[in-house]
Parts: C-alpha cells; sequence; structure tokens
C-alpha cells in the first residue's frame, strides 16, 4: 500500500465521520421533532392540572383537619382529612378551635372563622365575610369595595381560598379545611392514648410497662395501616424470590438441553431454545393477565408470572454460560473414570456456578421492582397499595410513604444481592 | 439430593480445583495436614447441606404463603389455567376473517407504544451519558458532585416507572407523555449506572492529549471518551430499548397510552372481545420477539467490530 492510497483512504474515512457527526444529531433532533408532533407536547400545557399538582404538592408534606358544621342542626364535627377514622370525639378538637357558644376557628396569622346560624371569617386586610345560610341560597356578605379573586360566590355556594385554609359555605354545610405540616396520625390515631405524646414521654410510658400496647397502638393504626403495608411488603419480595429462585431451578435443567455442546440432538435444543424465546417474547404483561384469570390476584399470580418469563431469560443465559465452559476440565474429570452426573457435577458446575449466580441474583434485585409493578396490575404487594392510594387521588401522603419505602427496598434488596454476590463468588471478576 | 462423591485419592480432589497445594504438601509432608484437609471439605460440604436445606425450606414456605394469601390457591387454579387462552384461541379462531383488519386497526397503538420506548431510551441514553461523565471518578468535572449523582443514579433507578407514570397521568392526563417521562428517568438511572462503569475502562490518554491542546472538559469528553466507549454505550442501549418496550406496554395498561391501553380495553370488555386481544397479544409477541432478534444481532455486530478495531489500531 502506498502513502497516497493509505492518504485516500484516510481522507474518505474523515469524511464520513464528519458526515455522521452530523447526520447522527439530525436524525435524533428530526425524530424528537416527530415525537413533539405525534405526542403533542405543544398541548401539553393546556392539559396541565395545576390544582391537581397544587394539591398533590401539599398534601405531601402536610395534613388537612376538616371542621364541617351542619348548617341545618348546627353540630360541628372535626375529622382528620375528613375521614371517620381520623375524627376527633364530639366536643374536643385541636387547640386551634375553641367550642363555647359558638365554635370559633383560628386559622392562624388573624384568619378566624365563626360558626353558628351566621358564620363569619375575618380576612385580615381585607374585612369580614358572613354568610347566612338558609333557605334562600348561602346569603354571602362583604366588605364594600372590590370583591378579591380567591372569593367565589354564587346564590347556593361561597368559597374562600386563602394561605391559611379553605373556607366553603353551602345551604347545608359549612367547611373549614385547615393545613398543617406533618403527617399528624402517622404514629397513633386520635383513639390511642398515645396520640400527642413526646417522643421522651413515650420513652418512658414504654419503659413504665407499656411498650406492648404502644407497640399495638402503632402497628393496628387504621389510617397507615402499619401491619398491612409491612405484609405488601414482604408479599412484594416474597414474589421476586419465588419468580426468580423459581426460575433458576426450573432454567438450570432446560439450559444444558439448549446447550450445543451437551444436547447432540439438533431437534431437542432446537424445541428449548424455542421455549425460552417463547416464555420471554409473550412478556410479563401477558402472563401475569392469563395467571390471574386462573389464580385471581395475589403474590402466587405475581410470583408465576416472574417465574414463566424469567424462565426463558434464565434458560437463554445458562445455555449460552454452558457453551462457553472449557471443555479441558471436564476431560480431566473423566480421565478419573466419573460418571456423567459426577462429570457435570464437578467439571461443569464450579465453571458455571459464579456465573449464573451473579446472573440470578442480579434478576432477584430486578425483579423487586417489577414485583412492584406487577402487583399494581395484578392486585398483590405494595404495588396494590400504591395503585389504591394514587386512584383516591387525594391520599398523597400515603403514596410519598410508600414511594420511600419501595425505594429503601429496592436499595435494600440491591445491597443484599451485592452482598450475597461477593460472599458467594470469591474470585475478583465475578462480582459484576 | 445431592450425592458426594467420597475421594480417596490427592488426584481425585484435584479436579475440584480448592486446596490443589494443601494436597501436594499433603502428600509431601504426612497424612496429618490431608486429614485436616479432608475434615475441612466435610465440614464444608455439610455447611452447604444445610445453606442448601434452609433454602429449600424458604423456598417451600414462600411458596405456602404466597398459596395462602392469593385470592384463588394454586391447586384449585391450575386446572383452570387453559381456559382462558382457550377462550381467546377459540374466539380468534371463530373470527379468523376479522384478524387482518384487527391487526391494522391496532397498528397505530403499536406505533405509539415503540415510540414511547424509543424516545424515553434517546432521552434516557442522553442524560445518562451526561450523567456517566459526571459520575465517573477521573472523569468528573466537580469531584464532590460525584457521590451525591451516583445516589441520584441510584434513586432514579430505585423508583419503578408505573409510580411515576401513574402520578404523571394524575397531572397530565393520559397519553403517551407521562409514559415516555417515566420511563425515561428510569433509563436514565440503569443507564447513567452502566455508561459510568463502561467509562472506567476507558483510556485517559486522548483526554490527556486533548487537554495538552487546551481543550475543555466538553471537548475533552466529546472527542476523547465517547468515541471510545461509543459501541458498548449502544450496545447497552438497545438492550435497554428492549426492556423499554415491555415497560411501555405495562404503562399502556395502567393508562398511559399505546397498545397496553387497547389491551386493557378490550380485556375489561370481556368476552366477545377476546379476538381483538389476540391480535394485541400477537402484535405484541411479534414486535417483542423481532426487536429482541434485531438488537440482539446489531449487538454481536457491534461487540464484534469493536474487537476488529482493537486488533488493527
Amino acid at each position: 500500500m502506498t502513502s497516497a492510497t493509505l492518504q485516500q483512504s484516510a481522507v474518505r474515512n474523515f469524511g464520513r465521520k464528519r458526515i455522521m457527526a452530523f447526520a447522527m444529531p439530525a436524525v435524533i433532533a428530526a425524530y424528537f421533532v416527530y415525537i413533539f408532533v405525534a405526542f403533542d407536547i405543544a398541548g401539553l400545557s393546556e392539559r396541565v392540572n395545576v390544582s391537581n399538582a397544587a394539591t398533590l404538592v401539599s398534601d405531601v408534606y402536610s395534613y388537612k383537619t376538616h371542621v364541617t358544621q351542619d348548617n341545618r342542626d348546627g353540630t360541628v364535627k372535626i375529622a382528620i382529612e375528613g375521614e371517620r377514622k381520623g375524627a376527633y370525639p364530639q366536643g374536643t378538637g385541636p387547640d386551634w378551635v375553641t367550642f363555647a357558644e359558638q365554635t370559633v376557628i383560628d386559622l392562624g396569622g388573624g384568619h378566624v372563622v365563626t360558626f353558628g346560624d351566621r358564620v363569619t371569617y375575618d380576612v385580615p386586610g381585607y374585612g369580614t365575610i358572613s354568610a347566612q345560610p338558609g333557605a334562600g341560597g348561602v346569603n354571602a356578605m362583604f366588605p364594600p369595595g372590590d370583591m378579591p379573586d380567591y372569593i367565589s360566590t354564587s346564590k347556593n355556594r361561597l368559597m374562600v381560598v386563602t394561605d391559611a385554609g379553605r373556607f366553603t359555605v353551602t345551604r347545608n354545610r359549612t367547611e373549614v379545611f385547615k393545613y398543617t405540616l406533618g403527617w399528624e396520625l402517622f404514629f397513633f390515631t386520635l383513639d390511642s392514648p398515645y396520640h400527642g405524646m413526646g417522643p421522651a414521654a413515650l420513652v418512658s410510658a414504654a419503659f413504665s410497662g407499656e411498650a406492648g400496647a404502644i407497640w399495638s397502638d402503632f402497628w393496628t393504626n387504621r389510617m397507615w395501616r402499619h401491619s398491612e403495608v409491612a405484609w405488601a411488603i414482604v408479599e412484594t419480595i416474597l414474589m421476586a424470590f419465588l419468580g426468580t429462585f423459581g426460575a433458576a431451578i426450573i432454567a438450570l435443567p432446560l439450559g444444558f438441553l439448549a446447550a450445543k455442546n451437551f444436547t447432540p440432538l439438533g431437534g431437542l435444543r432446537f424445541a428449548a431454545r424455542r421455549v425460552f424465546d417463547f416464555l420471554r417474547g409473550v412478556d410479563g404483561l401477558i402472563w401475569t393477565i392469563i395467571l390471574s384469570r386462573a389464580f385471581g390476584p395475589g403474590p402466587l399470580t405475581g410470583a408465576l408470572a416472574i417465574l414463566l418469563t424469567d424462565t426463558g431469560s434464565f434458560g437463554k443465559m445458562f445455555s449460552e454460560a454452558l457453551e462457553n465452559v472449557d471443555e479441558k476440565q471436564i476431560e480431566g474429570v473423566a480421565s478419573t473414570g466419573a460418571k456423567p452426573l459426577q462429570r457435570y457435577r464437578f467439571g461443569v458446575i464450579p465453571q458455571i456456578t459464579p456465573v449464573l449466580l451473579s446472573q440470578i441474583l442480579y434478576y432477584f434485585e430486578s425483579n423487586t421492582r417489577s414485583a412492584t409493578i406487577i402487583g399494581a396490575i395484578t392486585g398483590g404487594g405494595i404495588g396494590l397499595f400504591l395503585t389504591q392510594a394514587i386512584i383516591t387521588q387525594k391520599d398523597w401522603e400515603e403514596v410519598t410513604y410508600y414511594i420511600v419505602l419501595i425505594v429503601l427496598m429496592v436499595m435494600a434488596m440491591d445491597t443484599l444481592s451485592g452482598w450475597l454476590r461477593r460472599k458467594l463468588i470469591k474470585s475478583d471478576e465475578g462480582g459484576h | 439430593m445431592f450425592r458426594w462423591p467420597c475421594h480417596r485419592s490427592g488426584s481425585a480432589i484435584s479436579f475440584l480445583g480448592q486446596g490443589m497445594t494443601d494436597i501436594s504438601e499433603a502428600t509431601s509432608r504426612g497424612p496429618d495436614i490431608r486429614d485436616a484437609y479432608l475434615a475441612q471439605m466435610r465440614a464444608k460440604r455439610v455447611m452447604n447441606l444445610i445453606l442448601l436445606i434452609i433454602f429449600v425450606a424458604l423456598l417451600i414456605a414462600g411458596f405456602r404463603t404466597a398459596d395462602g394469601r392469593n385470592a384463588g390457591g394454586f391447586w384449585n387454579g391450575l386446572p383452570n389455567i387453559l381456559d382462558f387462552p382457550a377462550d381467546v384461541i377459540g374466539e380468534a379462531i371463530e373470527r379468523a376473517h376479522l384478524m387482518p383488519s384487527y391487526l391494522i386497526e391496532y397498528f397505530p397503538s403499536l406505533i405509539e407504544t415503540i415510540n414511547i420506548a424509543a424516545a424515553s431510551t434517546l432521552l434516557g441514553g442522553i442524560f445518562g451519558l451526561v450523567m456517566s461523565l459526571l459520575t465517573t471518578r477521573g472523569l468528573a468535572p466537580v469531584t464532590w458532585l460525584v457521590g451525591p449523582l451516583r445516589r441520584v443514579l441510584d434513586i432514579l433507578r430505585a423508583i419503578p416507572e408505573i409510580v411515576i407514570a401513574l402520578i404523571l397521568i394524575y397531572l397530565l392526563g393520559g397519553g403517551p407523555v407521562p409514559a415516555m417521562i417515566a420511563i425515561a428517568l428510569h433509563t436514565v438511572g440503569a443507564l447513567g449506572k452502566l455508561f459510568s462503569e463502561v467509562n472506567e475502562n476507558a483510556s485517559l490518554k486522548p483526554v490527556e492529549g486533548l487537554a495538552s491542546g487546551g481543550a475543555n472538559w466538553t471537548q475533552r469528553m466529546w472527542l476523547g471518551v465517547v468515541p471510545q466507549v461509543a459501541p458498548n454505550y449502544l450496545s447497552y442501549a438497545l438492550l435497554r430499548f428492549e426492556i423499554n418496550i415491555r415497560a411501555s406496554a405495562i404503562l399502556g395498561f395502567v393508562g398511559a397510552g399505546g397498545i397496553g391501553y387497547d389491551l386493557r380495553n378490550t380485556m375489561s370488555w370481556g368476552q366477545g372481545k377476546f379476538d381483538e386481544a389476540a391480535a394485541i397479544f400477537v402484535l405484541l409477541f411479534l414486535t417483542i420477539v423481532v426487536v429482541d432478534q434485531l438488537s440482539s444481532a446489531l449487538r454481536n455486530r457491534l461487540t464484534h467490530g469493536a474487537r476488529i478495531s482493537e486488533a488493527h489500531p
């Protein structure tokens, strides 16, 4: 090769590289333009539900207390998140509500709501809004001047939304929402004697023999359902465990069938490989649907769905690993007069164990995540709790709690499988 | 479960691949070391057997627990397992003449599912590339950011796509965008980590060369690192694309558009639309198989190509 032709080819290569350097980004950009149009991203700004976003964010770090007056008989109910499970006993409430002749709700910062036949809301810097709900509507009255845009009113409905809270009057009900930082009932519900106790008081109560009662009040908390959530986490991990290791046990013998050097029969090998392709191709989603028809919702369905999909993946990987084993070790074992089973046990298994174990453990940790997703579809484990909480569209603090738990669970499984991998596979290269 | 053959001679043990030096010492230094070695081996075997028993017990107990907490039991459900596939196939055969029209009807949804996967893989790959360069020791421009950014990647990987998708569906309404964002975020986490492992093996010489020429960080990375690792990046991204197609179908099933959404609609309709469900199954199955085959062929070529360029530098 002369230097001239070398130079020519180098120039050609450079030219091609230069074109590629511009063509690739151009193609990607063109694809994104297509996606922008096909997914109607321009119209997204109209579809974004800003008020949903605001509820979500404020719900995550705060809770709201509903103070409700029945306008027909004057009874007042106070409940956290407006749920029966979070209701204060009649005649009691948080310290910002005073019960006298009239119920007075101090929303803080000078915002005061007074209940009664005539309900009033003092808004600092604006004046007193009042209403007299009855047969003719809510009969709202406002201070003179322009009406601010945080008030919306009609004949039968008055709503005031300020930073301090939300005030709604209809003919039948007057309702005040007050947002407070934190997750009030996370540890104990209102009917527990330990609600509102500080950590120090709790510890001293625990040492004076109430530890069991404290634990049971926490564990059976009806609002946050700690024991059920813990079970759901266990179920999710169980799905991943059964699915992954069950698949590995089934796939190992099948992997021998699909490996060229162990199965001389081409037909058998072909069949085994097609089974693996089928199991993987049908995909977890479809397996989940089919299995949940037969077994109903629950962790077993999820475990079996993972098992079927992963039998396909493992079978393929195992057979590839088996095709790469070193024949010399098997020959060595055979030369000592070992029978076929012993040859596999001592010539093959020690070679492939590190590879297989590392793959199985890797799948185990990623299946913890899949089990959450499958649980959301088929109805089992923490995935079910999560979808249920999201569907209510108001329990975002629970959604946050579950997400935190899921992330911790997945990270814990990551750590565990990494530790096991290092422990079981002592060779320095096997751990990746 | 396993029968452990008894080894009487040193040569029989040597193929275990462990303790070969002990044995050669044993033959030269008397039988006590050999006995100690055999005792050690026996202890190890007992240990392995115990671990195996614990594992099998866990598996059985786990199965029984899962069976007990399932709505329908395993043994009750087993005879019914073929009922649903039989219904679907029955209806599909009964109205086989409609099948081509269904395949055409649901093809646009399939394209949407593939688009979700492709766009999220691309987005995830681009951001994953940036993240990987920021989290590789030796390449990162801001060293104290390496740790925190790695944690960010861990968290992105740990959150299942469905969580982000469901929340975004609540905020943005149904459609492909929530699914795309959800899968892309997960992909950033997954590819960011894999890419950063690849980066660690990249030679630093081109980077140093570029640095001596006065190149800034972006130029050093783009011209010095990325060309070295691009085949590996592409191979991982293709693998991710396979996974993302499955994820995109699943997210459709919970309301994020694409073929999964159609599948849920026909499924919840029940009998009478199972032929359409069959058409969707077929489309989904074919897509997954074709993409798997294409991507594995491409990946083989990429790694193979990389080997050739190594042989002829």
